[in-house]
């Protein structure tokens, strides 16, 4: 079955390759001597890896948060506006899904563009109504950085939640939604106890897509901030660190970036396989 | 706090059951007004970042640096002559378009002859197989990227657009082989038993029945396989080191380092690079909107 032998070959054995390698001591690419979890206690104690591992996992936490409630409040606002207005359905979805196509990498380099300080768009038009002052380096602030990177990144993905909660408001049976009428439910009371709960399917959907998406980010961040993550690592990621670490690191770079890759792929695989266990639990059937 | 709560709440109740009052036409049309409203406005939104580059792409690069945002004085194309010749986007492009079609061509082959094994044929361990191919859908593939770099040095592959090809087509196969067995599952099996019957063999069957009552599936596979292996950045960033074998993420960020102050060149050359995806996108509409809602809303 060439499938099962292409597959196994590029996309598990590395995988088994990986942890293999995360157990040994490396010097430059050879193996010197079996160290067990020694690589792991390493990444952990020593400078900068120590103090760059927590900084870029919390910047995926609160860009998966951030993405979560922006992206996914949105999405799920225009799949309702949609639901209710069906005129020209189509070629709004078909719009709001658009940026979806677009290399990560590519949209990072429209969007560094357009807000760049002296010659983006965003500060000419800015400035050209009035509001200097709000006008300023969007991606060379630390404090700035990481909030443009989140809304950047809604901005590419939201016609998937769009879709996702689209076809499941498609799929409420009129009948239910005609009863809560005719009981006297106002607009929000009936959104809130029909069909918010039989959303449940496509919010479980979504958060484990997202969840998997904010933490395997590294192209828009890449375009936007460089290797480095921006100001001051301001957008530092895990996706990067592990590159970084991987091609730029020391003597020991394939022991500790293969630990670093071993740790990344229980976080990824482990919390949405959680995440899709305690979702379906809550689901109403 | 609670009367306060319960007051809007009587209000709508006793305005729900009451006879429809005569502003209630009105204001449904003002609601269908606004709805129309947000929705062009979120267009614009997702639209105008787009619209910017290609506009930008068409003017000069003085005139850009001078105002940001503006009509382009008169056509001009010098910016894409720059960008395609000088900056080598055309490399670029042609191979991206190489190692993507024949990636995308190997992926969805062999995704077929494994989703049509797995769909029909009983032997041991099938269900096991087929968890195994699908559990690829939840994993980070590019984490065993270190491996990876190693088995292609130790086997030739670094620097060279067939490895490419083979991580490609590789990494693309959970997905085809998930859209392809679900499409199976909905086909009748009586046109092969009919075939078998009549004597053809398996290879036979499976070129002159099977591929063909496959092809929506196969349409679908196609789509989504090209749209990511054209963008992808992170196995070429890694494994190509000549410029000439650049696909075009990676030609983008030589590029952008080389033309950083020839804005216009930079929009030309991020035109160009979605080319091939306008094109797809407008082949596929309906195929990429149909896939999108069956292969995520499961």
């Amino acid at each position: 079955m060439p499938a099962f032998a292409l597959y196994g070959l590029f996309l598990v054995v590395p995988l088994v390759t990986a942890f293999y390698y995360g157990l040994f001591q490396w010097d430059g690419t050879r193996q010197a001597g079996f160290v067990g979890i020694g690589n792991y206690q390493e990444i952990f104690t020593r400078y900068p890896l120590r103090d760059e591992i927590p900084a870029a996992l919390g910047h995926n936490v609160l860009f998966f948060v951030g993405t979560m409630a922006i992206q996914n409040t949105i999405g799920l606002g225009l799949a309702l506006l949609l639901h209710r207005n069906p005129r020209g359905k189509r070629l709004f979805q078909t719009l709001f899904s658009l940026p979806y196509l677009i290399s990560p990498l590519i949209v990072g380099y429209i969007w560094s563009l357009l807000l760049s300080p002296t010659f983006g768009p965003i500060n000419f038009a800015l400035r050209a109504v009035g509001l200097d002052a709000w006008a300023r380096p969007w991606l060379g602030e630390p404090d700035l950085a990481l909030p443009v990177l989140i809304l950047v990144n809604a901005w590419q993905w939201i016609g998937g939640p769009m879709l996702i909660f689209g076809a499941a408001l498609g799929g409420i049976p009129q009948e239910l939604e005609e009863a809560a009428a005719m009981d006297g439910a106002s607009a929000t009371r009936a959104f809130w106890s029909i069909r918010f709960p039989l959303l449940m399917p496509a919010v479980g959907v979504i958060t484990v897509l997202t969840f998997i998406g904010c933490f395997n980010i590294f192209d828009l961040v890449y375009a936007l901030g460089g290797s480095d993550g921006g100001p001051g690592g301001a957008m530092d990621v895990l996706g990067l660190l592990y590159y970084r670490t991987a091609f730029q690191g020391g003597s020991n770079a394939i022991g500790e970036s293969s630990a670093l890759a071993m740790l990344i792929f229980v976080l990824i695989f482990g919390v949405s396989l959680a995440l899709e266990r305690a979702l379906r639990r809550r689901e109403v059937h | 706090m609670d009367t306060l709560r319960a007051a809007p709440r009587t209000a709508s109740k006793a305005r729900a059951e009451s006879p429809p009052p005569r502003g209630t036409r009105q204001r449904s049309l003002l609601r269908t007004a606004g709805g129309q409203l947000i929705l062009w406005a979120y267009a614009a939104v997702a639209f105008g970042p787009l619209l910017l580059v290609l506009i930008g792409s068409l003017r000069p690069n003085a005139e850009i640096l001078r105002a940001p945002v503006g009509m382009p004085s008169s056509f001009d194309l010098s910016n894409y002559t720059r960008a395609w010749q000088t900056a080598s986007i055309s490399t670029y492009f042609v191979n991206s378009l190489v190692v993507t079609c024949a990636s995308v061509a190997l992926c969805v082959s062999v995704s077929a002859m494994a989703a049509y094994a797995l769909s029909r044929w009983k032997f041991r361990g099938r269900a096991l197989l087929a968890a195994f191919f699908l559990s690829g859908l939840m994993i980070p593939a590019k984490l065993g990227l270190l491996p990876v770099f190693y088995m292609f040095q130790s086997m030739g592959l670094i620097d060279s657009r067939i490895g490419l090809v083979l991580l490609y087509a590789a990494s693309g196969i959970p997905f085809s082989v998930f859209v392809i067995m679900g499409f199976m599952r909905g086909l009748p099996g009586e046109l092969e038993e009919a075939a078998r019957i009549d004597g053809a063999h398996e290879g036979r069957l499976f070129v002159s029945i099977v591929l063909p009552l496959m092809r929506p599936a196969l349409a679908v596979a196609t789509v989504f396989q090209f749209a990511p292996t054209w963008n992808d950045f992170f196995y070429p960033l890694v494994l190509l080191r000549s410029g000439d074998k650049y696909t075009i993420p990676v030609g983008l960020t030589r590029f952008f380092g080389e033309f950083a102050a020839d804005r216009g060149t930079l929009f030309a050359g991020l035109v160009i690079a979605l080319v091939p995806l306008a094109v797809v996108f407008a082949l596929a509409t309906k195929q990429i909107v149909a896939g999108l809602t069956a292969g995520m809303s499961r």
